[in-house]
């Protein structure tokens, strides 16, 4: 019999410390639905994730029922659309996939997307300037693009036509303060098995179809922090450790129960701590446990280089395949602890910048000016891309330029993206240099064969 | 299927004999059963066996119902997700 404490304690995570799995997200391979005429496409990969996709949800629901654990979010992530665009409408596809995400009852759909860190073949460019478009005129699809890779450089043409995507995305949905830049992501090192939304695509190394999950438990994190108050990093890193495997434990028991009973392959567990904007469940809240007043004071980089590390050694262990992301999220207005610090003028855009360079992802969920111009955003951007390029690693910008606000103003978004302060950006222009174009050579260090 | 379910509550008389009713009506097995009283909440864990899957919603929908009935707090979670997390 298992000890009742040990019961007690996954109770305990569960009830107290928000210990759940955020998502169960299916890849789902469309390469087969390219087809000659754009009426065929859009029917095609309509009736091919209809059908993949058709019980995951009531399987989600059925697991998370059984082993009472919260599953909060279905999703399904798509082969980059541009690679079945062909000469078809980008609009009318990204509404066939709204209809199809709608139809099966998941939360979101990634995948609208286009990977350029080289160049950008036709379908690639029309896809991407179809992106405002179509963002603003479906609910539930993910757009992201990939700029930069270390084997590839960094595609500056496409950075310059991302900043401009970004704010003609923003100016759609003016309204809800530019809410479709919530749902872009512009990546360097963009990953092929990405659970989670903006970024989610399946990757062209990927099979038919496959069953990626993604853990969480901040709450979980910090609470086993508590426990250890002014003990030593040695102490604080084996307890995250010890913390994460459990957290991950329960991810891989959900990944094989969902792939088994969808008889879909288990892909890879992320192990990413991913906050949502309620109390106890955020990655900012464990920083400042470990001793920060607040975060984005100085010490932040190096409190999230260690639970960055820690989470991936526990968690390692615990899944028989690690893939996605994989590191703490630091959106901004995802986590509770971020946004009281952006409030209070302590976390600036610089700061998140160095916590990027240490961490899984890059600058998210962040709202600017509304003024900020299209350059000052490309050239935020290929900052973020020469990070991730440079340390081979994953970075991203999921940046919201609010329509007619400004630094003093919030952005609202609810749910799980939450809110956000304004922060300000450098008024300085940098459209010279963005306007060179071209492509920034692959660092010497990538030449590894 | 082997599942575990948690009972807290204030306690008072005849928590285990409505539990183990139900159960025994439901035709499910008990094959452990530990209680105690931490600062007055009744507390019980036990391990009980379904025999067909199928089962296992009619049997905690059933608990979860007496767990309004009775002010109680009951959870049922197959047991698995207590050995991923606690066993190598």
């Amino acid at each position: 019999m298992l000890n009742s404490n040990e019961i007690l304690q996954t109770l305990r995570m569960i009830d107290q410390n928000k210990l759940d799995v955020r998502t169960i997200t299916m890849g789902i391979s469309l390469l087969d639905c390219a087809c000659g005429t754009p009426e065929g496409l859009y029917d095609r990969v309509y009736d091919r994730i209809t059908a993949q996709a058709r019980d995951l949800v009531k399987t989600g629901e059925t697991i998370e029922r059984e082993f009472g654990i919260p599953i909060v979010n279905k999703r399904i992530s798509i082969t980059p659309a541009a690679l079945i665009l062909g000469h078809a409408d980008p609009v009318r596809l990204a509404q066939a996939l709204d209809r199809a995400a709608k139809e099966v009852g998941v939360n979101f759909l990634g995948g609208f997307s286009a990977l350029v860190h080289k160049a950008m073949t036709t379908a690639d460019e029309a896809l991407i300037r179809a992106i405002p478009e179509a963002l603003a005129t479906t609910d539930v699809v993910c757009s992201s693009v990939n700029v930069g890779t270390t084997k590839a450089g960094i595609n500056m043409d496409a950075v310059k036509l991302m900043g401009q995507v970004i704010k003609q995305a923003a100016e759609r949905t003016r309204d809800h303060d530019g809410f479709a830049c919530a749902k872009l992501v512009v990546f360097a090192n963009a990953v092929e098995d990405n659970p989670f939304m903006a970024g989610a695509f399946h990757g062209v190394g990927e099979g038919n179809a496959t069953i990626n999950v993604g853990v969480s438990g901040p709450g979980v994190v910090k609470a086993a922090l508590e426990e250890c108050k002014g003990a030593p990093f040695d102490v604080v890193a084996e307890t995250i450790k010890r913390t994460a495997f459990k957290i991950t434990r329960v991810g891989q028991l959900v990944a094989q129960e969902a792939s088994r009973r969808l008889n879909v392959p288990f892909g890879i567990v992320d192990l990413s701590l991913a906050p949502t904007p309620t109390m106890g469940d955020s990655v900012a809240h464990i920083l400042e446990e470990m001793g920060l007043e607040v975060t984005g004071t100085h010490g932040t980089t190096a409190a999230l280089a260690l639970l960055n590390d820690a989470v991936k050694k526990g968690g390692v262990m615990a899944s028989s395949h690690v893939g996605g992301l994989s590191g703490a999220f630091i959106p901004v207005s995802e986590d509770i602890g971020m946004i009281d610090a952006a409030n209070a003028g302590v976390l600036s855009l610089e700061k998140l910048e160095a916590m990027t360079c240490v961490c899984s992802v890059g600058l998210d969920m962040i709202a600017i000016p509304g003024d900020t111009s299209a350059e000052t955003i490309s050239a935020i951007i290929a900052d973020e891309a020469a990070i991730g390029m440079i340390n081979q690693k994953t970075t991203a910008v999921r940046i919201i330029p609010a329509p007619g606000k400004t630094v003093g103003d919030h952005v609202v978004f609810g749910g799980l993206l939450g809110e956000a302060p304004i922060i300000p950006v450098h008024k300085e222009s940098s459209k010279a240099f963005i306007d060179r174009g071209g492509r920034i050579p692959a660092p010497i260090h990538s030449l590894r064969n | 299927m082997k599942a575990v379910v948690t009972v807290l509550g204030k306690d008072r008389t005849g928590i285990i004999a409505a539990v183990s009713n139900l159960l025994y009506q439901k035709g499910v097995n008990i094959l452990d059963i530990s209680q105690t009283i931490l600062s007055g909440m009744f507390t019980m864990i036990m391990l009980i066996e379904i025999g067909q899957e199928a089962q296992y919603d009619v049997v905690r929908d059933a608990l979860l119902q007496m767990a309004q009935q009775m002010n109680l707090e009951i959870r049922v979670q197959r047991s698995d997700i207590f050995d991923a997390m606690h066993r190598i």
